[in-house]
């Protein structure tokens, strides 16, 4: 395009430029061609840059020092895979990574199905579209510190709302943060409540670009709601399933705020006393910002990298085969 | 189907009104004294406690709750300017601007999209130790200054946004690469501009792992006094809830006043994605 461009911006240029200028223009000339030629590269040089110093460098970076015995004083000896060694016999560790995939599947699949059936019924002839979807949207707004500490309210032994409620039908209040059961279910409630209605306009939108004649024939063909909601709805949206599928997951992973909040005093990090609730992000900042045990840390992160790698993977064969 | 809808409208206001509620009950919660918080039923009506709760959770310490609100506005303000101008420099050159290379710095960055970076924050925090800016929101801010999802937003958005023709027009007439996007190209990507700026805004002021790692208490960001709220004072809901209040009424501010242009950016992703 630069090419096409340039003898046009030569001819257009003497007409209108005084004599005295004429030697100029060859330079000025030099001068854009280099400009246009590099400028891309400028452009998005930014990016690049400060993503390789501060995104990408960390993370390579970390396998690095997960090979070391590395704390606060500096690397010290060069330990080969030691570190994940004591790792895969770390009972605390697989108990993280089991608390946190126990409440990713709590939280994700509810999330995505509470999120389908929303999306579905925004999708028909509504009055009040906008104060439909604001509404349904309001929870993405909360500050994600302020939902731990409603929740934490909310889930409260003693004080809490749902163990009122509970009473109400003569169930005897539950200790929320004791097990790990009922602490999941708190935290994943959390998340469920945050992500739902972003995850419904994901889906209501790409409802909106099914053609209509799709489920007039199916009506025609004798194809029930619920039926048509199967064969015609979900089949058309699935790549937007699949991209929130992925999403909740790689957050899901890396679950973190909800659960120290909800930790409350001393036991925040450990994610309660017997580490009933503590995830592997958790158990990560742990070992590195508690113990100051930097190489271990470092072990932690890069096995959840892998995990949330291999999970992705996993997701996507899955979600991509079913149909 | 006439018949199906008051089911409908009553089905989604029920829907609204449990993810509105959690909302209500920290504003009511806000306004209220501690011996009432625990009873049953539960007040559910505000109480007059609101003035007296602020100023306990300003005056509360360990928690530094003025500077955590100011610390969070400045750096999500930055950030957000900052992302919003880069993503916009880039997402213009990679979807107008023909230079070798662009469809392989592209793949990679809609690959770093995917990438959890916050695994990463040992060694960063091992970098902002050299820099010296522990403890200092250089170090919230300097990482958050680009990013990835931002760029290819924009990207996205230009390509439609912006006629070919006139970035042509603007060439003959002399100007500059930059001048093109500055003049051209930055008021058309306005739309944009705006959903990546709410976004970055809150994400930037939800931001919790990184900070709690680089900060200390006495110098911090607001989702850090909160949680510090909830470790020291976490008997003591109203406080804990009047904190939550106003972490959140910025973020509320800005959905009242840009909401349609959220739910347009929301929308509009997914169809692309």
């Amino acid at each position: 395009m630069a090419t096409d461009l340039r003898p046009r911006t030569a001819t257009s240029t003497p007409p209108g430029s005084a004599p005295p200028e004429r030697p100029r223009t060859g330079l000025k000339d030099r001068i854009s061609r280099v400009e246009v030629r590099w400028s891309p590269y400028l452009f998005v040089a930014p990016f690049f840059v400060i993503f390789a110093v501060f995104g990408l460098f960390p993370l390579v970076y970390t396998a690095w020092v997960s090979l070391h015995d590395w704390d606060i004083t500096g690397a010290g000896a060069f330990v080969g895979l030691d570190n994940y060694v004591t790792l895969f016999a770390d009972p605390d560790f697989w108990n993280s990574v089991h608390n946190t995939l126990g409440m990713l599947v709590l939280a994700t699949v509810p999330q995505l199905l509470m999120a389908l059936v929303l999306a579905s019924l925004l999708n028909q002839k509504l009055r009040g579209v906008t104060f439909l979807r604001m509404g349904v949207l309001l929870p993405i707004v909360t500050s994600v510190a302020a939902v731990g500490i409603v929740f934490s309210q909310i889930f409260d032994r003693d004080a809490g709302m749902v163990n009122g409620l509970l009473g109400l039908v003569n169930v005897d209040a539950v200790d929320w943060r004791a097990d790990k059961w009922s602490s999941w279910t708190a935290i994943a409630t959390m998340v469920n409540w945050r992500w739902t209605g972003y995850n419904a306009l994901i889906y209501l939108a790409a409802m909106q670009a099914i053609p209509k004649d799709l489920y007039e024939a199916a009506t025609v063909d004798g194809a029930g709601r619920i039926r048509q909601f199967w064969s015609i709805t979900v089949p058309n949206i699935r790549p937007a399933i699949v991209f929130t599928v992925i999403m909740s997951t790689i957050a899901g992973m890396q679950l973190f705020t909800e659960p120290l909040i909800f930790g409350q005093g001393s036991f925040a990090i450990s994610g309660g006393s017997l580490r009933q609730f503590q995830t592997v992000s958790m158990y990560m900042f742990e070992k590195a910002f508690r113990d100051f045990d930097y190489g271990y840390g470092s072990a932690v992160a890069w096995m959840i990298f892998l995990l949330i790698t291999v999970l992705g993977v996993v997701n996507f064969l899955i979600t991509r085969r079913s149909k | 189907m006439r018949k199906t809808q008051p089911l409908l409208y009553a089905t989604l206001l029920v829907g609204i009104a449990l993810s509105a509620f959690p909302l209500y009950w920290l504003f009511v919660v806000a306004t209220r004294s501690n011996d009432v918080v625990g009873d049953w039923p539960p007040p559910l009506a505000p109480g007059p406690n609101l003035w007296d709760n602020l100023g306990r959770l300003f005056g509360a310490e360990d928690a530094n709750f003025l500077l955590g609100m100011w610390n969070s506005l400045l750096t999500s303000a930055v950030v957000t300017v900052s992302v919003v101008f880069f993503s916009s420099l880039a997402g213009f050159a990679f979807a107008k601007l023909k230079f070798r290379g662009r469809n392989a710095l592209l793949l990679v960055i809609l690959a770093t999209m995917m990438i959890p970076v916050q695994m990463g924050i040992i060694p960063l925090y091992m970098i902002m130790v050299e820099l010296g800016w522990q403890n200092r929101m250089e170090a919230i801010v300097v990482p958050a200054l680009v990013s990835a999802f931002g760029v290819f937003l924009m990207r996205q958005y230009a390509e439609q946004a912006v006629p070919d023709e006139l970035i042509e027009a603007a060439r003959i007439d002399g100007c500059s690469t930059f001048r093109i996007f500055w003049t051209i190209v930055l008021p058309a990507l306005r739309p944009g501009a705006a959903v990546l700026a709410l976004t970055t805004f809150m994400g930037t002021w939800n931001e919790f792992l990184w900070p709690l790692a680089v900060l200390e208490a006495d110098n911090p960001t607001v989702q850090f006094s909160l949680s510090q709220l909830s470790t020291t004072y976490y008997t003591d809901y109203t406080l804990m809830f009047t904190g939550a209040l106003v972490a959140t009424v910025p973020l509320l501010l800005v959905f009242i006043a840009f909401g349609r242009q959220i739910i347009g950016g929301i929308m509009e992703g997914a169809v692309k994605a």
